[in-house]
């Protein structure tokens, strides 16, 4: 029983986007705050872009602007060539650690969590970084989603083993 | 230098950005970039109910609740400090469509129309902020990640299967937002 929950503990870690990488170097918990400042980088974006405005997604769903299709499709090229460079010099991070990725596996889930995910884009307007970015900005009603979001998550966790893969 | 932050930034601007934080999270920690993973360690540090999808260290992943803190903070910076409150310019015939649904405020990043507290018992209300939630969360994580973890970050390390993802995050776009949207803006 035991080693069947590790078994499938680690095909859920390796299906997901979470770090599978345990870094062996141990550090105090204020050093997330570097985490925290990209963070704070990543949401002045979201909002002076309009990336989290529900019109532009809007826009986008109706191919009526090509605003976020160029916003995603430059980060895609900027952080593929990242990716290729880290890994053709084998860059380390700046506490001298090996950077590591992991192949994504395919299951089915990728489709119709993919379709599911995309409906609900398009209704809230906003995918997972741009919720708490509005939220940010002081829109009080998007933490109803966001405790919406999180309850879809613990239903899929719940009823995980039922659903096809 | 002021005038160039408070204005909208072009697409290209935020598009380097945002994919420079692919190698800064990379480097800073060989943590990789994907927002979602967020709402499974919320679960798991609040209601994990005995559920094995649920019951992992969350706290070896706190450093992406740090990132989405900062994310909430950045928000909060450029909506009060580095802003034009000057209402979006929006395709008129988007424009002209949510007005016949009623929706004639265009100001803000989210339409206040449709996203309020006070709305949340009405059928329109409860069916875009709860409904929406629901399905962002259960898909995403179903899915195994979002435009962060699949669009940008999978296809950055070219992975076949974040294209296969990226792919149907758009096919239910569409057709929620041409198809269905409509019916539930008219209720």
């Amino acid at each position: 029983m035991k080693t069947q929950q590790e078994e499938t503990d680690f095909e859920v870690r390796s299906l997901d986007t979470m770090c599978i990488n345990e870094s062996n170097l141990s550090h105090p918990w204020w050093y997330n705050f570097k985490y925290l400042a990209v963070g704070i980088v990543f949401g002045i974006v979201f909002v002076k872009a309009e990336i989290i405005s529900w019109f532009r997604i809007q826009e986008m769903f109706r191919l009526q602007s090509f605003h976020m299709y160029g916003v995603i499709g430059t980060a895609v090229v900027v952080g593929a060539i990242s990716v290729f460079l880290i890994k053709r010099f084998k860059i380390k991070t700046i506490h001298g650690e090996e950077i590591t990725f992991t192949d994504k596996k395919f299951n089915k889930g990728q489709i119709y969590g993919g379709l599911i995910f995309g409906l609900g884009w398009a209704i809230t307007g906003a995918c997972p970084g741009p919720l708490f970015a509005q939220l940010g900005t002081g829109v009080l009603a998007i933490i109803v989603v966001i405790i919406s979001a999180v309850a879809g998550t613990w239903v899929y966790g719940k009823f995980r083993d039922k659903l096809p893969h | 230098m002021i005038e160039t932050i408070t204005q909208p930034w072009p697409w290209y601007t935020a598009g380097i950005i945002i994919g420079l934080i692919v190698p800064a999270l990379l480097i800073l920690g060989n943590k990789h970039f994907g927002i979602s993973a967020n709402l499974r360690h919320m679960c798991a540090a609040c209601f994990p109910s005995d559920i094995p999808f649920f019951k992992y260290d969350w706290k070896k992943e706190s450093w992406n609740l740090f990132f989405i803190g900062g994310i909430l903070i950045g928000g909060f910076i450029a909506a009060h400090f580095l802003g034009s409150d000057a209402p979006i310019t929006i395709h008129p015939d988007l424009a002209q469509e949510l007005a016949g649904y009623g929706i004639t405020d265009l100001s803000g990043m989210v339409p206040v129309q449709l996203f309020a507290l006070h709305d949340i018992f009405t059928l329109r209300g409860f069916l875009m902020m709860v409904g929406g939630g629901f399905l962002v969360g259960f898909g995403t994580r179903y899915a195994g990640g979002c435009t962060s973890g699949h669009a940008i970050m999978g296809l950055s390390d070219l992975q076949w299967p974040s294209l296969v993802a990226t792919i149907c995050f758009m096919i239910g776009g569409f057709v929620m937002a041409n198809l269905i949207l409509p019916f539930i803006l008219s209720l």
